[in-house]
């Protein structure tokens, strides 16, 4: 059988989002980097496989997918009884496992990420960081934390007392919020928070993927 | 075995978005109604539900759950084998309905939630419409139906040649889009975009659900 070909590159949070997901599936894959400085995922030849030009694709034999929460969800029903179970084991725990992926997509993704771009990514494109647009998107992340706060005080992990992928979708960006950002006292500062944090972050899989240089 | 509860909103998209799957699955249910112009979404008996304090949340059993795509996606997988089928009939198939329902999500949402919000929600509440919001947010969702527009000219539905939960999502936001912000050109100038939207808006099943978002 082909080996799934990740077209990405390592820094993405995206891609890294999926390649911890293989890691944790066991499963074996080609990364196939993708040139993002130098536009490559803007190129004819990229944008045949992912008309809106972001990372990751992946190819599995005749499948091409994108959209890195979908690709997720793919591997994890796929593989299922290889490696971590990452979809709960009932119809139920599927479904808050669905619950909390759709909070992470809807709610925490976008007030992250825009903090992350403000402090990391417009500097290095020679911009100044929007301190206003920052401290507005602290805010918004503040009130998701609280909710998550009171649910991991009753819950080892988002969906249940088992690890998913709704945890497994939180890595790439919290990451970057903790060691790159100097927003590691939003996780430390709720005790169930930082707990959770660092458990998953623990986790072999995420390490092999967050230690690959740029 | 007792009906599903729906705790929500008669206009709000999301809840309208669960309703219609529950008619495509041919699945009972119970309405709760969470009054948002009370702030009823926002009262601890509510929040007690989903601590978000956003509609919909349903009850199925022993189930709580909030968050309308996932919801969907729970009632069309429980529900696989009655009613319409959501989710294709392999796993490929299954994973490119997820890729569409994530385009959903992730880049058409945004932008038209953002027009349909400063259209019709901001000047209720009393405020002025942002006319240059709106036209940034009519710019990128072009761009997103100009990608839609090729990929429906190659396939009779977003994730194939089948309905699924990936067009379905599409249903609430677009009615408003077209009915009460007047932007029923961004459908309507293209082609194929514009014959995909006029099959799914035209299923009964959506059209019992639209009866609740006429707008004054």
């Amino acid at each position: 059988m082909a080996t799934i070909k990740v077209l990405g590159y390592p820094l993405s949070t995206a891609t890294r989002l999926v390649l911890c997901c293989l890691e944790e599936k066991q499963v074996d894959y080609e990364l196939v980097v993708v040139d993002a400085a130098a536009g490559a995922h803007k190129q004819p030849q990229y944008l045949a496989l992912n008309p809106f030009g972001l990372v990751p694709t992946i190819q599995d034999g005749d499948l091409t997918l994108f959209e890195s929460r979908a690709i997720v969800k793919y591997l994890a029903k796929k593989y299922k009884g290889q490696g971590t179970e990452l979809f709960g084991n009932s119809l139920s725990e599927e479904a808050l496992v669905e619950q909390w992926c759709e909070v992470e997509g809807q709610s925490y993704n976008s007030p992250a990420l825009t903090i992350l771009s403000q402090i990391l990514f417009v500097p290095k494109k020679g911009g100044t960081t929007d301190e206003a647009l920052v401290e507005m998107n602290v805010e918004k992340l503040v009130k998701v934390l609280d909710i998550y706060e009171e649910r991991l005080s009753k819950s080892k992990y988002l969906a249940g007392d088992f690890f998913s992928l709704a945890d497994l979708q939180h890595l790439p960006t919290t990451h970057y919020l903790v060691t790159d950002c100097g927003k590691g006292d939003l996780i430390s500062s709720r005790k169930h928070v930082k707990a959770w944090w660092e458990d998953i972050s623990c986790r072999p899989a995420w390490k092999k993927v967050s230690e690959k240089g740029p | 075995m007792a009906a599903i509860k729906v705790h929500g909103f008669h206009a709000s998209t999301a809840t309208n978005m669960v309703l219609c799957c529950l008619n495509e699955k041919q699945v009972e249910y119970d309405f709760v109604l969470i009054d948002l112009l009370t702030g009823a979404h926002k009262k601890p008996q509510y929040l007690a539900l989903n601590p978000f304090g956003v509609v919909p949340t349903i009850q199925d059993g022993d189930l709580t759950l909030f968050e309308s795509r996932a919801i969907l996606r729970y009632l069309a997988q429980k529900f696989k084998g009655q009613g319409t089928d959501l989710l294709g009939s392999t796993l490929s198939e299954e994973a490119l309905v997820y890729q569409w329902c994530e385009v959903e999500g992730q880049s058409f949402n945004p932008p038209v939630s953002t027009i349909v919000s400063q259209i019709l929600v901001v000047p209720r509440r009393g405020g002025s419409t942002d006319e240059a919001a709106v036209e940034m947010n009519i710019e990128k969702l072009g761009k997103v139906l100009d990608i839609y527009e090729e990929r429906l000219s190659k396939s009779k539905y977003l994730a194939g040649d089948f309905f699924s939960l990936a067009d379905l999502q599409h249903l609430p936001h677009t009615h408003y889009l077209i009915s009460a912000c007047g932007k029923g050109d961004l459908i309507s100038s293209r082609k194929h975009v514009n014959a995909w939207w006029e099959d799914i808006s035209s299923r009964p099943t959506w059209q019992k659900v639209a009866e609740n978002m006429k707008v004054n």
